[in-house]
C-alpha cells in the first residue's frame, strides 16, 4: 500500500464536531469576488518560521512568495511545495485568473494555520481564532475563500 | 480545515475547499469540498504545471454556486504518491574528505547544489527552523553523538528541537536533490533522502535508538515519516 493509502486510513476516520453545514450565497457573479487563500500548510513568513501547533493563525500578505513550511508533521511529501508553492498556496494562479477575468480580484492577505489540529474538540477554533480570521477578510471586503491543505 | 469552513460559512463568507482525506471530509461535513486524490502535500496535484493547478482551481470555483450543502465533489483522475522509488538520477557527491564522517562529508558535498535550488527559487528555502543553511552540518555532527551514545538532553535538544531539526536538514538534501533529478514524483526525494542517503539512515538509525533508549515519544514520532520505515 502507497503511503499516503496507509496514512488516509489512519486519518481518514478521525472524529469531527458536529456542525450543522451553511452555505453563503454569493449576491454577485464570481467574476466580480474578491477571493482569498486560507491554507492549513503551516505557512509562514520567512524569518517567522516555527514549529506550529496549536489554532493560531499568519497573516500573509497575497503578493509575498518568501514563505516557509511550518507544519510540525513529516508525513506529507514536501518537494512539490519546495519546487513550487503554488502546488499547495496556488497565489500566483490567482492573479492569474484575475487577468483572465474569471475572478475579480485577490485579497489583500491571505490567511494560513497549522493543520492536523491535536485539540480534537476544535473549541479555540469554532470561538476564537476562527471568527477572528474571518472577521480580517471580512474586513478587507473578501467573498470567498478557498482552503488548502497538506 | 473543515471546521474552519463551518466557522467562514457562518460568518458570512463562502467558501470551498480542497480534501485530501475523504473520509475527514465525510466525517466533518464542510460546505463545500473538492476531494482530490493527490499525493499528501500536493492538493493542486502537480507542481510547475500551471495549467493542470488551473483546472483544479476551476473545478472548486465550480461548486460555489451550489448550496445543497454538505457538497463532496471527486475531481476526476488520481496521482500516487512514489514512496519506495528514489529518482532514476540523483547522484550523491563522491567521498571527498574520508576522514569525516560520512554524513558530513556527504552533506558539505551538496551544498552547491542547495545553492543552486536556493537561485532558483529565488531566496525561497525551506531551511531555517533551527539553523541556517550554515549550520546543517553541525545538527548533522550533533545528530551522530546520538547515535553514539548522548541523550537528546545531553546534545540540548528537547522534543521539538529534535523535530525541527529533522526537517531542517531534510529540507537541505530536498531541496539539493531538486538540482540533481528531474520531474521527481511524490515522495520520491524523500525516499531519496532517508533510503540512499548517509545522513537520511542516520536519522533512521538515531530514530530507532531514540526508542531503545525511551526518548520522548513525540521526538521518537516526528523525526521521520512514518512511512519511511
Amino acid at each position: 500500500m502507497a503511503a499516503d493509502a496507509i496514512i488516509r486510513k489512519n486519518v481518514g476516520g478521525l472524529p469531527s464536531p458536529d456542525l450543522a453545514p451553511t452555505a453563503t450565497v454569493l449576491t454577485k457573479p464570481l467574476s466580480e469576488c474578491k477571493v482569498a487563500i486560507c491554507t492549513t500548510a503551516g505557512l509562514r513568513a520567512a524569518g517567522d518560521i516555527k514549529l506550529w501547533l496549536d489554532s493560531s493563525f499568519t497573516v500573509l500578505p497575497s503578493e509575498s512568495r518568501d514563505l516557509q513550511l511550518s507544519h510540525f508533521s513529516p508525513n506529507f511529501d514536501r518537494a512539490g511545495l519546495t519546487a513550487d508553492l503554488n502546488t499547495a498556496y496556488p497565489a500566483d494562479r490567482l492573479n492569474e485568473l484575475v487577468e483572465a477575468g474569471v475572478i475579480g480580484s485577490v485579497a489583500t492577505n491571505n490567511l494560513s494555520f497549522m493543520g492536523a489540529q491535536m485539540d480534537a474538540t476544535f473549541s479555540a477554533i469554532i470561538q476564537d481564532t476562527g471568527p477572528a480570521a474571518a472577521q480580517i477578510l471580512i474586513d478587507d471586503g473578501v467573498d470567498v475563500v478557498i482552503f488548502t491543505p497538506v | 480545515m473543515s471546521v474552519l469552513a463551518h466557522v467562514f460559512e457562518q460568518a458570512g463568507l463562502a467558501t470551498v475547499g480542497i480534501s485530501l482525506v475523504r473520509g475527514q471530509a465525510e466525517s466533518a461535513k464542510p460546505p463545500r469540498m473538492l476531494n482530490v486524490d493527490f499525493p499528501l502535500g500536493r492538493p493542486l496535484g502537480k507542481p510547475n504545471d500551471a495549467k493542470f493547478q488551473t483546472s483544479v482551481l476551476m473545478a472548486m470555483f465550480g461548486l460555489l454556486e451550489r448550496t445543497d450543502v454538505p457538497i463532496l465533489e471527486d475531481f476526476p483522475g488520481s496521482i500516487e504518491d512514489q514512496t519506495g522509488e528514489a529518482p532514476d538520477s540523483c547522484p550523491l557527491p563522491p567521498r571527498h574528505n574520508p576522514d569525516l564522517h560520512a554524513a558530513v562529508d556527504e552533506a558539505q558535498g551538496l551544498r552547491n547544489a542547495y545553492d543552486r535550488n536556493l537561485k532558483a527559487t529565488g531566496g525561497r528555502t525551506l531551511v531555517g527552523r533551527i539553523a541556517s543553511v550554515d549550520g546543517i552540518v553541525g545538527l548533522i555532527e550533533q545528530l551522530i553523538e546520538i547515535e553514539n551514545g548522548s541523550s537528546l538532553a545531553g546534545v540540548g535538544w528537547d522534543p521539538m528541537t529534535t523535530i525541527a531539526v529533522g526537517q531542517d536538514v531534510r529540507a537541505y538534501y530536498e531541496e539539493a536533490g531538486l538540482q540533481l533529478a528531474d520531474n521527481t514524483g511524490a515522495r520520491q526525494l524523500e525516499t531519496w533522502f532517508y533510503h540512499h542517503t548517509a545522513t537520511g539512515q542516520l536519522i533512521r538509525r538515531v530514530r530507532d535508538l531514540m526508542k531503545e533508549r525511551g526518548e520522548d515519544g513525540t521526538a521518537v514520532t516526528y523525526l521521520a515519516p512514518m512511512t519511511q520505515g
